[in-house]
């Protein structure tokens, strides 16, 4: 894979062995999705690399894998957006400030930040795909200076389900071309309105050496590829983050293979290059 | 500043063609503007136009009764709106609003298909350009109807 393998866990706790943190903040996005601040109760800070995610559990609820969509410079807190969508999820979801949510990890491989230094670089979000891009996001603004033009394509189902709205504003000012599109509105929008892969065209940068990071539903994923081969963009510089059935988060148990691979632990952060072949293969 | 056979050449929709057959559209063209709010057209009315965005963007609406206006796609620089003037019965199917000030080359519909059906080679280059473009519209209205942010299937 494109990235060296991250220790998988900290010091004097097995990857196994839930950590409690817990809840400080929440913060509603939309009407199924909520961003939850956690503290660590050891004390012990979680420093994690953009796109790796954890193990989350809320009590008997059971255990799923949330991208960390925080800030990597501030690793006193963890921030995870989740979108409510089944019980361990609703139970996460639920916590209250003050809760303790169990977290192992962090897992898998990161966005590639630092082999894209000096490119142009787009950044493809589909729906709640932009939480997980969120930390390579902050980072790429944090050292502006060192990557050409910075473009954020990013398409919601509605004007409503879309994340981090003050904070893309905030993007734009610091340096992000920001491009958003939704599926449908009413009149009252006046944004763009059409499905991701469109914006494609109306960003402007180098494309023939441009990188780019995308995130969101698998269908998204490949249409969006092919945009950006059309526009010549290398797929050796194409990355994107997959989504398996991941369980154990270390590689052990199997369940989130993606042809030879295994997205826990190999990914969820791969090289569109490595990947294409086995997603061009049905129910893999 | 430009005239309009140079915007008529600029535009990717008409790129490759002849300078005679570009002056032969530009024949049945029109600089327009709208003010932002503005209807383009509306459901129901003669398709008796196209349009060349050269600024702004337009949305494509449709009405229904209770609900309101519902958007369904917008259209922005270099894109064309418009097909119904292409196809009998020559009626709008979606209203089209200007959701900027906008800027535009407006094409006399009636007046480029007599060019076409006197030109067929023009009638060609026009249909594959406007084919493929009308494939891109569609394929990428296909993938809205999926509604692939509904079913949460991405990274939580």
């Amino acid at each position: 894979m494109h990235a060296p393998q991250l220790e998988l866990s900290r010091p004097g706790r097995g990857p196994m062995v839930p950590a409690p943190f817990e809840v400080v903040a929440k913060r509603r996005d939309t009407v199924d999705t909520w961003t939850l601040e956690l503290e660590p109760r050891s004390g012990e800070l979680l420093r994690f690399a953009p796109g790796q995610f954890t193990m989350l559990s809320a009590g008997g609820a059971g255990e799923v894998p949330i991208s960390i969509s925080g800030d990597p410079g501030r690793p006193e807190r963890l921030v995870h957006t989740v979108r409510a969508v089944g019980l361990a999820t609703r139970a996460i979801c639920d916590a209250d400030p003050g809760r303790v949510l169990g977290v192992r990890g962090p897992f898998g491989t990161p966005w590639p930040v630092e082999e894209v230094r000096g490119l142009d670089v787009v950044v493809a979000a589909g729906g709640i795909g932009l939480a997980p891009l969120r930390p390579a996001l902050i980072e790429l603004l944090s050292r502006r200076g060192e990557y050409g033009r910075l473009v954020l394509l990013y398409g919601g189902r509605a004007p409503d389900q879309l994340l981090y709205g003050d904070q893309l504003r905030d993007w734009a000012e610091r340096g992000f071309e920001v491009l958003v599109t939704v599926d449908g509105a009413g009149p009252e929008w006046l944004g763009h309105v059409g499905v991701v892969t469109r914006l494609v065209k109306r960003a402007e940068l180098d494309w023939t050496t441009a990188a780019a990071m995308l995130c969101g539903p698998e269908v998204m994923l490949r249409f969006m590829v092919t945009a950006l081969l059309d526009q010549g963009v290398s797929s050796g510089r194409i990355y994107a983050s997959m989504e398996r059935n991941m369980q154990c988060g270390i590689g052990h148990c199997g369940h989130c293979q993606l042809g030879p691979t295994l997205v826990c632990r190999d990914g969820p952060v791969y090289r569109w290059s490595e990947l294409e072949r086995w997603l061009a293969i049905r129910e893999l | 500043m430009k005239g309009l056979e140079d915007l008529i050449a600029d535009a990717s929709v008409f790129a490759g063609l002849e300078p005679r057959r570009l002056a032969l559209i530009a024949g049945c063209a029109g600089n327009a503007h709208i003010r932002a709010g503005t209807m383009l057209f509306q459901e129901g009315q003669p398709a008796d136009r196209f349009f060349l965005i050269r600024h702004g963007a337009i949305a494509l609406e449709v009405h229904s009764p209770g609900t309101g206006s519902h958007v369904i796609e917008t259209l922005g620089e270099g894109e064309v709106v418009g097909w119904s003037w292409l196809f009998k019965p020559y009626r709008w199917q979606f209203d089209a609003r200007a959701i900027q000030p906008a800027r535009l080359v407006a094409f006399d519909g009636a007046c480029l298909r007599a060019k076409c059906d006197a030109d067929h080679e023009l009638g060609y280059q026009l249909m594959q350009r406007f084919a493929s473009a009308m494939l891109e519209r569609l394929q990428a209205t296909r993938l809205q109807l999926l509604d692939i942010y509904g079913d949460a299937r991405t990274p939580a």
